[in-house]
């Protein structure tokens, strides 16, 4: 497998394989770590074994919240409430990562859609607007569940109205553009004061009315339900992790499909993408889209676990620091920008209010107060020291699918567990290979060829 | 050149402190003092802007990372700012800078209306900010246009491998423009003081950052007359929307006008040439 780019070498003298193909550039940092080690691990498995691990891991994040784990929990707000928040920007880091991670268009104004969606929910529901349709043809207990479909074709739609002018656009421009979108959404909120309420807000937005008990008049999901440990945050965290895992399938079916693939294009190389025949305009507006629509999702849970929207809680401040979780956790990988999410929103409620941790004493309020700085500073070094976030994406085999890409790396455990010639490092040359690569290895061969096709490649040089 | 968004977002920012602190040893009306305290806000703005490039940005370069990843850099870059004049500047002075509060207004010179064009009140305070940005622009615009500096910046935005091959240090030329990024941020800070006193707060320098961002995108990025007139046909539409739609309307109307511009030329309006080579 010879290349036409030289094959770097590691500190080592080691020749590792192609550099791979992704937009961060990797090769300073050699393959074969324990984040790599665990995916080959995870992918050799069948699918009823990641089925058997994943549902009670899933059933574990779940629970979370209600097993009140010591060192875990939050001492100054309720956990429950902490989580509910992270589910919902998790929810928005899966869409941001869609539109910024696969398809490579840098976002700054993705509050915009999040409001879209809140907003849509609390006009159609909140006794305040005058558009409040709980008593029309929304029936008062499942006018939140209605909304939802409502809120999110809005903010699918604009999408679309905001991507198909602007898409046209590349880098700092269209970055700037989505972020003038942002703020136009967020002054309209503040202005149109008939219809959003203005700067006073929109106050007792709809919420699904299940569970009503005696001493929970208004059901579980409802404010009211503050106390213990069951309460009210934990239970629209169990609704956001019911939308996460959708989204998540969805999305992650779209990976790896054409428009997955020609998304991977768009974000490498527009130009080349659109020489080969990829259109990418349509992508790049269905990338928008989707995205688009997950925020809105995410807007209208808000909406509904608050009961109050306001402008001031869709300022610009937040779609950075929707970027920031998508950064933080790495761009283009799913699981990495819910890891992203989860530092985002658990960090500071976590120092807020801690005297003292392990001992040491702390002033967590101070600390947590420090958000910011920390997130900039996080932001800055990351960016310098590992721009792929902390779970980067590896590239995988777009082109030939899913089980062949599966196929070549049992094939390549199972060369390594009998193998004998390649001795030296089981596994990961081969694995790298495969990862590393789009398309040009063959997935089949992979397995016992690629420690030789590589020295081979270094030697014709 | 790529880090625009921090360049403007942070030095401005940082710009407002040092002018404050010139006005807080300030004593009379004068231009002297005026002249001192732009210095001073010029030399901290340039010398954190050298410091950053060198901190945040050359590793980046090194790397050759994606232009994406310098906007996120400038972006975590202005959170440290903010939050550094939020936070940790009001320690270390004792809390006579910074902090969560607006910093006291010191007012230099008093709003005098000097005379009038078409009915239009003509301040003291706006003869000194235009003249001084007319001065600064055509300043600016003779380095890049006329010498050798210039001449060295411009092949370094346009090819950067082959300004190097011809000669030119591409790292001290970035430098450099960082370094007059952050002057002209420093200067601007002084003016924008001088019409808006109570505008010296942490959070000051986000919003106009963007406008200044949305200026340059506007015009075309790189660009320098561009930017000018971005700039210009920015605060006018900006104003005339205020009068048109009301005031609450004024940023809708700056975005919108920005969306519809980049609508039909999607290099800004005089950036074609460089803003595709680029793209």
């Amino acid at each position: 497998m010879s290349t036409s780019t030289p094959a770097p070498q590691t500190p080592e003298g080691r020749p590792t394989s192609m550099p791979p193909v992704g937009r961060v550039a990797t090769k300073d940092r050699p393959h074969g770590g324990v984040g790599d080690r665990f995916r080959l691990w995870w992918d050799a498995q069948a699918r009823p074994t990641q089925w058997l691990i994943g549902v009670p891991f899933l059933i574990f994040i779940a629970l979370v919240p209600i097993l009140n784990i010591p060192v875990l929990t939050t001492v100054g707000t309720n956990f429950g409430g902490v989580m509910a928040q992270f589910g919902m920007i998790a929810l928005i880091a899966i869409g941001l990562n869609v539109v910024v991670g696969q398809a490579g268009l840098l976002d700054l104004g993705y509050v915009g859609f999040y409001a879209i969606g809140a907003y849509t929910v609390a006009i159609l529901t909140s006794p305040d607007s005058p558009w409040n349709q709980t008593d029309e043809w929304l029936s008062k207990d499942w006018a939140w569940l209605a909304a939802l479909p409502i809120a999110v074709a809005i903010t699918s739609l604009s999408g679309l109205i905001l991507g198909s002018p602007t898409l046209r656009l590349r880098g700092d421009y269209l970055a700037i553009v989505t972020l003038g979108f942002g703020e136009i959404v967020r002054l309209l909120a503040d202005n149109l004061d008939e219809l959003t309420g203005g700067g006073q807000g929109l106050r007792g937005v709809a919420y699904p009315r299940v569970g009503v008990t005696e001493e929970l008049p208004n059901g579980v999901f409802s404010a009211g339900n503050a106390a213990g440990t069951l309460n009210s945050g934990v239970w629209w965290y169990w609704l956001s992790l019911v939308f996460i895992v959708i989204s998540l399938l969805l999305v992650g079916n779209l990976e790896r499909s054409r428009v997955g693939r020609a998304w991977v294009a768009i974000r490498e190389d527009e130009d080349a993408a659109e020489i080969m025949g990829v259109p990418t305009f349509r992508f790049k507006l269905w990338a928008f889209v989707i995205g688009a629509s997950i925020g809105g999702v995410a807007g209208a849970l808000y909406a509904g676990q608050v009961q109050f929207v306001i402008p001031t809680n869709f300022n610009v401040i937040n779609s950075v620091l929707f970027l920031c979780a998508v950064v933080l956790g790495g761009q283009g990988n799913k699981l990495g920008v819910i890891l992203g999410a989860f530092i985002i929103v658990y960090l500071p409620n976590f120092f807020l209010g801690r005297t003292e941790l392990f001992g040491i004493p702390i002033n967590g309020n101070e600390i947590a107060s420090y958000r910011y700085l920390f997130f900039g500073i996080a932001l800055v070094v990351l960016m310098i020291f590992r721009p792929q976030g902390l779970i980067p994406v590896r590239q995988k085999l777009l082109a030939y699918g899913r089980e062949l890409y599966v196929a070549a790396r049992r094939a390549a455990q199972a060369a390594t567990r009998s193998g004998s010639d390649d001795g030296a490092r089981p596994g990961a040359p081969a694995v790298a290979t495969a990862s590393g690569t789009t398309g040009a290895a063959r997935p089949t061969a992979g397995g016992t060829r690629t420690g030789e096709s590589t020295t081979d490649g270094e030697e014709t040089r | 050149m790529l880090g625009m968004f921090g360049q403007y977002a942070t030095l401005m920012l940082l710009g407002f402190y040092p002018s404050g602190n010139a006005y807080d040893k300030g004593v009379a009306l004068t231009v002297l003092y005026l002249g001192i305290a732009m210095l001073g806000g010029m030399l901290v703005a340039g010398g954190a802007a050298v410091g950053i490039e060198r901190v945040a940005y050359r590793p980046l370069r090194r790397r050759g990372a994606p232009s994406l990843v310098f906007l996120i850099t400038a972006i975590g870059m202005s959170f440290i700012i903010q939050e550094f004049v939020h936070f940790v500047l009001p320690k270390l002075t004792g809390g006579t800078l910074g902090g969560v509060n607006a910093q006291q207004p010191i007012r230099l010179v008093q709003p005098e209306v000097q005379f009038t064009i078409g009915g239009a009140p003509v301040t003291n305070i706006t003869l000194v900010i235009i003249l001084s940005a007319l001065v600064l622009a055509l300043a600016t615009d003779m380095f890049i246009n006329r010498t050798k500096f210039g001449r060295g910046i411009r092949a370094v935005a346009q090819d950067p491998v082959t300004a190097t091959l011809m000669g030119v240090s591409r790292e001290r030329v970035i430098m450099l423009t960082f370094l007059i990024g952050g002057i002209l941020a420093g200067a601007a800070a002084l003016l924008y003081t001088l019409r808006v006193p109570n505008g010296i707060i942490y959070s000051g320098g986000f919003i106009l950052g963007i406008k200044a961002f949305c200026a340059a995108v506007l015009g075309g990025i790189g660009n320098l007359r561009g930017a000018l007139l971005g700039g210009l046909l920015l605060g006018v539409m900006e104003n005339y929307g205020q009068v048109v739609f009301g005031t609450e309307w004024r940023d809708v109307v700056a975005f919108a006008l920005l969306i519809i511009v980049l609508m039909f030329r999607p290099t800004g309006i005089l950036g074609e040439s460089l803003g595709r080579a680029r793209a």
